[in-house]
């Protein structure tokens, strides 16, 4: 696979990014995360994490269900600030 | 704070139906949806269903959604919010709402998580060109929107949307070359896969794309075959011209909000990835919240409707609903579910739900 092939459409990130990522010694995929911001744009991942998942199984010599997953957190999509400007103060 | 008894998350095959089940039962429920429109997936589903009478056999889908959002709509207890999104759980068992901007939030008593699935991409060199798409957006554009994705379109999985699809792309006067398969065998109902067949369509299995080309936008592909090592055999690779690449490589449930109630999860590959563990009336490890339909599992829409009912019929028991009537009415959803799943069809269901299962005992 060429190595400008890209893995997180959100940040820009070519495999071959990640793979350096990855040879430095991130081997979580919460690090690789932090690190690179890979699966942090606006799709949350969904895109890029099985692609994530699938290199960082590969390098390290694991299943992809032994790889992890960082957490999920709300909101589930983009929201503007002036969605909460709404709320009831008691919420 | 806005309250309802049961809230049902997606409007799918899958949610219409818990919607249904469990107000008859006699629950009042709230069901959010992000679309403007009910019907998940069924909406685009232009060809006709298969099996038995109950199953909706011979009906087409966008035809079930029809009906289904009208029955749903026209029922007193239940109350349907579109163009709402379920944003996140918090361990109080607030669900937070998007709806038209604004921030709401709802608690509910009991929550069923019906939110279906995405598609899978695939990894290649320039696979972000303008021209490559997911089966199910392809699907969106032309049978819900009326909109031609391009002249000529090579279609990546021979499972059942991507034959189902290339279909539909012959029926819309596209050209479609070539349907690739990564498997050395198609994995499609053979009726869908026939009625390609006979129309000229050549599905090469043990085929992938290799890499795409194209200056603005994709002007060819080359394919080619793979060994049993699953890499690819030098010397196979054949270039098609086409301005469209369609993927259909499988799907990955929308697990967010069952991680953030934090359910019990479990990798099953067969199922589309991670899954909640779940008790045979759908009930995840967090006490009243409910899952149904491709969130629990990747199956079908036929499947993803009874697991829908049960999951309604059980949300509505666990608050004291419909207590007489339960047994008889699970039995035969259940008896239901057996016929969907019966037969080599079924076999990698079973399979990953018998692994699922294994999880069960671990998590209790």
């Amino acid at each position: 696979m060429s190595d400008k092939t890209i893995i997180c459409r959100c940040e820009d990130l070519t495999v071959e990014e990640i793979r350096e990522w990855i040879s430095k010694g991130y081997h979580g995929l919460e690090e690789i995360k932090r690190a690179s911001r890979i699966g942090m744009g606006a799709c949350q991942g969904r895109t890029c994490r099985r692609h994530l998942i699938a290199e960082l199984a590969r390098a390290n010599q694991k299943k992809p269900a032994d790889i992890g997953l960082s957490t999920f957190r709300p909101p589930t999509k983009p929201l503007k600030f002036g969605a909460f400007t709404g709320v009831d103060q008691d919420d | 704070m806005d309250k309802t008894e049961i809230l049902i998350i997606g409007s799918g095959p899958a949610g219409l139906k818990a919607s249904l089940s469990a107000a008859g039962q006699g629950a009042e429920v709230t069901l959010v949806e992000r679309d403007p429109f009910l019907g998940g997936q069924l909406v685009k589903q232009t060809h006709m269903f298969f099996g038995s009478k109950e199953h909706y056999a011979s009906e087409r889908g966008y035809k079930i959604a029809e009906n289904l959002s009208r029955e749903v709509k026209e029922h007193p207890g239940i109350r349907v919010l579109c163009d709402t999104t379920a944003l996140g759980y918090y361990e109080d068992g607030i669900v937070s709402l998007e709806s038209g901007g604004r921030f709401t939030v709802i608690k509910p008593q009991a929550l069923i998580i019906a939110t279906g699935a995405q598609e899978n991409t695939l990894m290649f060199p320039n696979c972000d060109l303008p021209g490559i798409y997911g089966a199910g957006a392809v699907q969106t554009l032309m049978n819900v929107h009326g909109i031609l994705p391009g002249k000529r379109v090579a279609m990546i999985g021979a499972g059942n949307i991507g034959v189902i699809v290339s279909y539909q792309l012959l029926q819309a006067g596209v050209e479609v070359p070539a349907i690739i398969e990564a498997q050395p065998r198609i994995g499609a109902y053979h009726v869908h896969a026939s009625r390609v067949r006979r129309m000229g369509i050549p599905i090469y299995t043990s085929h992938t794309v290799l890499t795409a080309h194209g200056r603005e936008s994709l002007e060819k592909v080359t394919i080619s075959q793979i060994g049993p090592d699953w890499q690819p055999v030098a010397g196979t690779e054949k270039e098609l011209a086409v301005d469209v690449l369609c993927i259909s490589v499988g799907l990955t449930p929308l697990t967010e909000l069952l991680f953030q109630a934090g359910c019990s999860m479990a990798y099953i590959p067969e199922l589309g990835g991670h899954i909640s563990v779940r008790s045979d009336t759908l009930e995840t490890t967090v006490p009243n919240i409910f899952v149904c339909g491709d969130v629990g599992g990747i199956e079908e829409a036929s499947s993803a409707m009874v697991e829908g009912s049960i999951a309604g019929l059980s949300a509505a028991l666990n608050l004291g609903f419909g207590v007489d009537s339960y047994a008889g009415k699970l039995a035969a959803a259940r008896r239901e579910l057996d016929d969907l799943r019966r037969g080599p069809v079924g076999e990698k269901i079973r399979s990953g739900l018998e692994r699922l299962s294994s999880f069960r005992e671990v998590a209790q």
